[in-house]
């Protein structure tokens, strides 16, 4: 080691690379450092691969002609999402919760003064992974449930209206999903508060709509959370009070944005 | 070098750090003594930007903490040992954070070696034992190669060997030229290790001052036995010394000196059994300092008897 008795040169001089870029490495690492990171990640793969399976071998033979020729295939075949979004949400949270949690937000925190750097490092590195991921096995699970599905009207190709579309917004979803849970992290801190609030929000509001005269359920209906955002990965919409999908999309999109931007905000007044 | 002007922290009506000012000057280890609650973890983080005060500041080589981009090559920090994420290697866990400030992974493996971790460098944190997480803790603030180095209870869980060890690396690392901040219960490990103290009580300065300062002060006890004891007990008042009767017969003195009272009893004629300088450890320093702190809510009588001078 060598002596350090003057203050050390200007600490960006002494580093050509850009400040940024190490952030997002160290982010990098971290999330691919811990067993969570795996283990979500394979039991969110594992849902939506094997219940597409599934639904491909055991649902046709139960299906009446009515109900085939008005089967969305592709929302079938992605059936498996209603679980793997869970798994995505708690890997969200946890990419900072879990700092929290164990303390190891200080040692971050003092590594890298900007906090805003660091959620936003958080952020990326997060969606870009749940993107790959989550958009790989929705492939699979279309492709599979093609490959194993039985009768005609449940064959579908990418071809058709609407399926890229839906299959590719499935991996959208799952990453807007991991991003309300770590928007919601950054404000809560918790994990468990922080996963049941994100289930609360998820789940509950779409229950409670049914409770609503009919008249509210087709105005404010379509904006509850998880029936906003799944309208992405639905091929073919019969439901007239639905948003459509990029517009769902986009309102879902807009409670993980909220919730990110109040984290934002709020990360650089308190105390860590 | 740290320097602290009138830090303050209020958790709502709580006062954690009352109007702190202090400074750990470079090539030196500095004590940082207080009771339990006392804020000296409150302090530590303010140092290291983690909590913001509620007004004063704090500079670490003349700016605040929070303004430097690539801090860890400035500072360096232990504070809770076992905060970090159990799952982790201790390998990924220098790692991640030596990425973050443009840090080598050679410098990595040497902190590693350093601190003899090397060998358990890919086993996830979440199965160490504290000392083994006092040991990465100390690996983590070293990985900068930084200035000043800031340590609350490090020797906390450590073996006598580690203890050992951390002794002679604080000590090492202050003659290096570093500033390091050290806080410790440990009265005897810091006695032997810190050359300043700053002793804090309920969030408010007491002392800074040196070790030899501290333990030297006014408050020296000399004890002495005499068969005229009464006679020098009157002596010793007459030259506005306090003496004090002991159940054992003999005296405790202060306000002289042992040469003013050998002088003084041979001049008279007084003879003298037993005349002892009780230099007082700096653990009763500290309690009595400490102790007037809590008991009397006057830390200032307590800076005007023992504050350096």
């Amino acid at each position: 080691m060598t002596a350090g008795a003057a203050p050390a040169p200007s600490d960006v001089a002494e580093h050509p690379r850009g400040y940024a870029p190490d952030v997002l490495r160290s982010e990098y690492w971290k999330l691919r450092s811990v067993p969570s990171t795996p283990w979500t990640l394979t039991a969110a793969v594992g849902s939506n691969v094997v219940i597409a399976v599934l639904a491909a071998i055991f649902i046709p033979g139960h299906l009446s002609a009515a109900d085939a020729s008005s089967t969305d295939a592709v929302r079938l075949s992605l059936a498996g999402l209603h679980l793997s979004q869970i798994a995505f949400g708690v890997l969200g949270a946890l990419v900072i919760t879990s700092e929290y949690g164990t303390g190891m937000v200080r040692a971050t925190f003092a590594a890298v003064p900007n906090r805003r750097l660091v959620l936003a490092a958080k952020a990326t590195v997060f969606v870009v992974t749940a993107l790959v991921v989550g958009t790989a096995s929705c492939f699979a699970a279309y492709g599979l449930f093609q490959a194993f599905v039985s009768g005609g009207d449940l064959r579908s190709s990418l071809g058709d209206p609407g399926v890229l579309r839906a299959v590719i917004g499935g991996g959208l979803y799952l990453s807007a999903v991991g991003l309300l849970g770590l928007g919601l992290g950054a404000i809560l801190r918790s994990s468990a508060g922080t996963i049941a609030t994100l289930f609360g929000l998820l789940f509950v509001p779409s229950l409670l709509t049914s409770l609503l005269p009919h008249a509210w359920q087709t105005t404010v209906g379509g904006y509850v959370p998880m029936e906003a955002g799944s309208q992405i990965f639905i091929a073919v919409h019969h439901d007239s009070n639905s948003l459509g999908a990029w517009t769902g999309f986009g309102v879902f999109c807009s409670y993980a944005a909220a919730a990110l931007a109040i984290g934002f905000l709020i990360i650089d007044q308190r105390d860590a | 070098m740290i320097e602290a002007v009138g830090l303050s922290k209020r958790y709502g009506a709580t006062v954690a750090v009352d109007d702190l000012s202090f400074t750990v000057p470079p090539g030196q280890v500095t004590g940082f003594l207080g009771p339990n609650g006392a804020g000296k973890s409150t302090t530590m983080r303010m140092i290291l930007g983690l909590d913001t005060p509620t007004s004063g500041r704090v500079t670490v080589n003349g700016r605040p903490y929070r303004a430097y981009r690539r801090p860890l090559v400035q500072v360096g920090a232990l504070l809770e040992a076992q905060a970090m994420h159990g799952g982790r290697s201790a390998y990924n866990h220098l790692w991640c954070l030596a990425v973050s400030n443009g840090i080598s992974r050679s410098r990595v493996e040497e902190v590693l070696d350093l601190v003899g971790l090397h060998s358990v460098a890919g086993k996830r944190v979440g199965g160490f034992s504290l000392g083994m997480s006092q040991r990465l803790g100390i690996a983590v603030a070293l990985l900068g190669d930084p200035a000043v180095l800031i340590l609350d209870e490090p020797v906390n869980g450590l073996d006598p060997e580690g203890v050992l060890w951390i002794r002679t690396l604080v000590k090492s690392l202050a003659e290096q030229g570093r500033a390091v901040f050290l806080s410790s219960h440990l009265m005897s490990e810091m006695a032997i290790t810190a050359d300043r103290l700053v002793i804090i009580g309920r969030g408010r300065l007491i002392a800074q001052t040196t070790m030899a300062e501290l333990l030297n002060g006014s408050g020296t006890l000399i004890r002495v036995r005499s068969p005229q004891a009464e006679q020098l007990a009157v002596l010793l008042q007459q030259r506005g010394a306090t003496a004090a009767r002991q159940p054992d017969g003999g005296l405790h003195v202060t306000g002289v000196t042992a040469e003013e009272i050998g002088e003084l009893a041979r001049g008279r004629g007084v003879t003298l059994q037993e005349l002892a300088v009780q230099q007082p450890s700096l653990e009763q320093r500290y309690l009595e300092l400490t102790g007037e702190a809590v008991d009397y809510h006057t830390p200032t009588a307590a800076l005007a008897a023992s504050g350096p001078r």
